[in-house]
């Protein structure tokens, strides 16, 4: 197995993990946690394949790695907000008790 | 293929099933913390040294105390009596087991076609640097505007809607 492969599956394992995560976990916060973990295995898809591609000295995928943490940072602000708020109004964060988007 | 990859895989892989499997929350965020910790070293075994300490410092550094912050902010420390996982998550762990098969299958049917191991590409910052100012600096830019924008959104999202209501 080359090593590339084994980047690539490590990052698919840690995607599915996330994904898991995010569909099962019944914590807002954690659903975040997990979709968190999805956007780091592409990260480290970009970085594998920047690193065992034909041409790494163009930085490509480093820089839209570099992005996409910066992205992923945008998103946990927000989203850890969103859920604040929610708690604030439905005193829960229970995302089955959690099923109106009005008051 | 050596030593120090897999035991990093197997640390980043376990910090990532214990994020998703403990039923105390702030276990949780200190596993997601592992595990963020266990990618930034795959990076740097990748030979990309920038990414892997801006991994440390935007992840570690920030969105795991920003994670903790939320849990005590909205007592999510505190185990639900009716089971930490949806009503539905068998059907969601069947979705992400199916997601796996498809990615492994991929991985593994196109292994012939990976390129071997190829020499470390040196890297400097001022590199990185030149990058983003030239030939990026408009992402960097959009980049900018959109981490002020999120800050300000989060600020209002979290916001006392009605001053002294309570």
């Amino acid at each position: 197995m080359t090593p590339l492969a084994g980047y690539l599956l490590v990052a698919a394992l840690v995607f599915s993990i996330g994904l898991a995560g995010a569909l099962t976990r019944r914590n807002a916060i954690l659903v975040l946690i997990g979709i968190e973990l999805m956007l780091n295995a592409a990260n480290l898809n970009l970085i594998a394949f920047w690193r065992y591609g034909p041409h790494p000295e163009l930085l490509t995928g480093m820089i839209f790695a570099i992005f996409s943490i910066a992205v992923a940072a945008a998103e946990a602000a927000v989203g850890l907000g969103l859920v604040i708020s929610i708690h604030r109004h439905a005193h829960t964060t229970d995302l089955d008790a959690t099923n109106r988007m009005k008051g | 293929m050596n030593l120090i990859f897999y035991l990093i895989a197997a640390l980043t892989v376990a910090g990532s099933l214990a994020a998703m499997l403990l039923k105390n929350t702030v276990h949780c965020a200190l596993a997601l913390t592992v595990a963020l910790a266990g990618l930034a070293l795959l990076f740097l075994n990748l030979d990309a040294q920038f990414a892997g300490f801006a991994q440390i410092m935007v992840y570690i550094g920030a969105v795991a105390i920003l994670v903790v912050f939320a849990i005590l902010l909205t007592k999510g420390s505190e185990t639900p009596k009716d089971g930490v996982f949806s009503r539905s998550w068998p059907m969601g762990l069947v979705i992400a087991a199916a997601v796996f098969a498809v990615f492994g299958w991929a991985v593994l049917q196109s292994v012939s076609w990976l390129p071997q191991a190829t020499p470390a590409p040196t890297v400097t910052v001022e590199e990185i640097g030149n990058a983003l100012m030239g030939r990026y600096v408009l992402p960097l830019e959009i980049v900018a505007v959109l981490l002020t924008l999120a800050l300000i959104g989060a600020v209002i999202v979290a916001l006392h809607e009605k001053e002294g209501a309570e």
